[in-house]
């Protein structure tokens, strides 16, 4: 159990500890929100869908939490080339509590992350329908951010270096993103586009944020959580399997 | 204490450790020497449980390392031969984070912290970013958090290089002293010859993955009729080599030729 905890802590000293970093990964999620959020919201408008900066907020607080869950797990590949994962490997702990710790801190800082980016909203001027819904809201988000950070850790132990993190950047979480309904509504679409959309772990995760915070679902909230939940065992049983297998 | 039997390991179709075999008493320094490549790393790697074998046995204090592998990890400590501390946490957090790791019950914890700090003169730096270290610094450091847990087995791979000679010595005499006093196995690699001369009481000499001779430094220098360990390895280990150094009269004629080429 403490060395779950040791190593959640770690993750959490490096994040906090890396300032600079934390400002330039806002970045990002700022220019879609203020971007997006402004450049399309009359075309959204007058399509007859509202306001997009309302609609756009959840989604753009899910992809903040998508990216630094997934980051923090495929840092395992950092680890790997500056040896600190060796030091953890031949510990007489089990690898399954070594990956629970880093995935769970990784999933801390992803929660982190998330919630300065939603304060972030709330400054650009989104409104959740009441309050209250935040809650409900920060319970998907610690979902979203446990089955990616899941998701990274599995892939963290596999890759061996930056070409391949390049590939799962490119073929992995921007399509995770892009085809979430983070940007867009899942209504009307292209079938294909609904397959594949449907199949996108991230979907349920945005549609529970967004319903939980401005009361529109495209599933509902029971699906949401159960396919998240069961997503987020799958990807820890693989992430831990996947761990475990490290050699070095 | 540490049996391998037969134990081979191929990386795609080279084979870097082609059915060693030795057998390390409890309480025994083992030096295990060879020129770079020889098979000494991707050894420990398979002893320490970060590789699996392709084929032959390992024993660890009797146990099977591959199926045990939780049991065996606790029986052994390791300092790498590469770096393997967290570059983003102080001197201090390694320390603890692998006194944590290791069960090592915080009383104690605190206490060795501090003692071993101390001996390699990390003490005041202590609240530094492991980052900031000179490289010397980080191989300190690396032998300090080695020693925080009081395993039965030590694994050194190659734990002196780059070090000053202070350094060097206040390890040997630390690994010294663990030994004859918690009668802790040691089973290490290096480069330096006088190193294994000193502390270990038996070697075996790797070369191109094959164990290719094993005893005291006395027997290994009575066997190849050389005067010192390190002639004794170049004997064993380079054709070329030997004729360098084994002999002066053998090195002199060396340079003539040399120097007789060029003319």
């Amino acid at each position: 159990m403490s060395a779950i905890y040791i190593l959640w802590l770690r993750e959490l000293k490096r994040y906090v500890r890396s300032r600079v970093q934390i400002l330039a990964s806002l970045g990002q999620p700022v220019l879609y929100l203020l971007a997006l959020g402004f450049g399309l919201g009359p075309v959204f408008q007058r399509a007859g869908n509202g306001s997009y900066l309302q609609f756009i907020s959840p989604g753009i607080v899910g992809m903040s939490v998508l990216f630094t869950s997934v980051f923090s797990g495929i840092a395992i590949l950092w680890d790997r080339q500056f040896g600190f994962l060796k030091e953890t490997l031949v510990a007489p702990v089990s690898r399954m509590q070594i990956m629970l710790g880093r995935a769970l801190g990784g999933a801390t800082v992803a929660m982190i992350q998330g919630a300065i980016v939603f304060a972030v909203c709330l400054i650009s001027g989104f409104r959740p329908q009441h309050w209250a819904a935040i809650l409900p809201a920060l319970g998907f988000m610690a979902m979203v951010a446990i089955v990616f950070s899941a998701l990274g850790t599995a892939l963290g132990s596999i890759i061996q270096d930056m070409q391949g993190f390049q590939l799962i950047m490119n073929f992995m979480v921007l399509p995770i993103f892009f085809l979430s309904g983070a940007l867009y509504p899942l209504s009307h679409l292209p079938t294909a586009l609904t397959v594949i959309t449907s199949i996108d772990p991230l979907s349920y995760g945005i549609d529970g944020l967004r319903g939980a915070l401005i009361g529109a679902w495209h599933f509902s909230f029971a699906l949401d959580l159960t396919v998240l939940a069961i997503i987020a065992a799958a990807f820890l049983a693989l992430g831990a399997y996947l761990f475990s297998k490290i050699q070095l | 204490m540490i049996r391998a039997e037969n134990l081979v390991k191929t990386f795609g179709d080279f084979t870097a450790v082609k059915g060693i075999s030795f057998d390390v008493q409890q309480g025994e320094i083992f030096a295990f020497l060879g020129p770079n490549g020889a098979g000494k790393t991707t050894t420990i790697k398979m002893l320490t449980t970060l590789l699996k074998p392709t084929s032959g046995t390992i024993e660890l204090d009797g146990l099977n390392p591959m199926h045990q592998q939780k049991e065996a990890r606790r029986r052994f400590g390791i300092v790498f031969q590469d770096p393997s501390l967290d570059n983003e946490q102080t001197a201090y957090e390694n320390m603890e984070l692998h006194g944590i790791l290791y069960h090592v019950p915080r009383k104690v914890r605190t206490e060795r912290i501090e003692a071993l700090l101390k001996i390699f003169e990390l003490w005041d730096r202590r609240d530094d970013y492991v980052k900031q270290f000179s490289g010397g610094m980080k191989r300190r450091l690396e032998i300090a958090r080695g020693f925080l847990h009081t395993p039965k087995i030590l694994f050194l791979d190659e734990p002196t290089l780059g070090l000053d000679p202070q350094s060097r010595n206040q390890l040997w005499t630390h690994v010294k002293r663990l030994n004859e006093t918690e009668k802790t196995t040691v089973f290490l690699t290096t480069h330096y010859m006088d190193e294994a001369d000193r502390v270990a009481h038996r070697i075996a000499i790797i070369d191109h993955g094959k164990i290719i001779a094993q005893g005291s430094s006395a027997e290994l220098k009575a066997s190849t009729n050389t005067d010192s360990l390190e002639g004794a390895f170049l004997a064993l280990t380079g054709e070329s080599l030997r004729d360098e150094s084994a002999t002066s009269a053998d090195a002199m004629r060396v340079m003539a030729k040399m120097w007789g080429g060029r003319r």
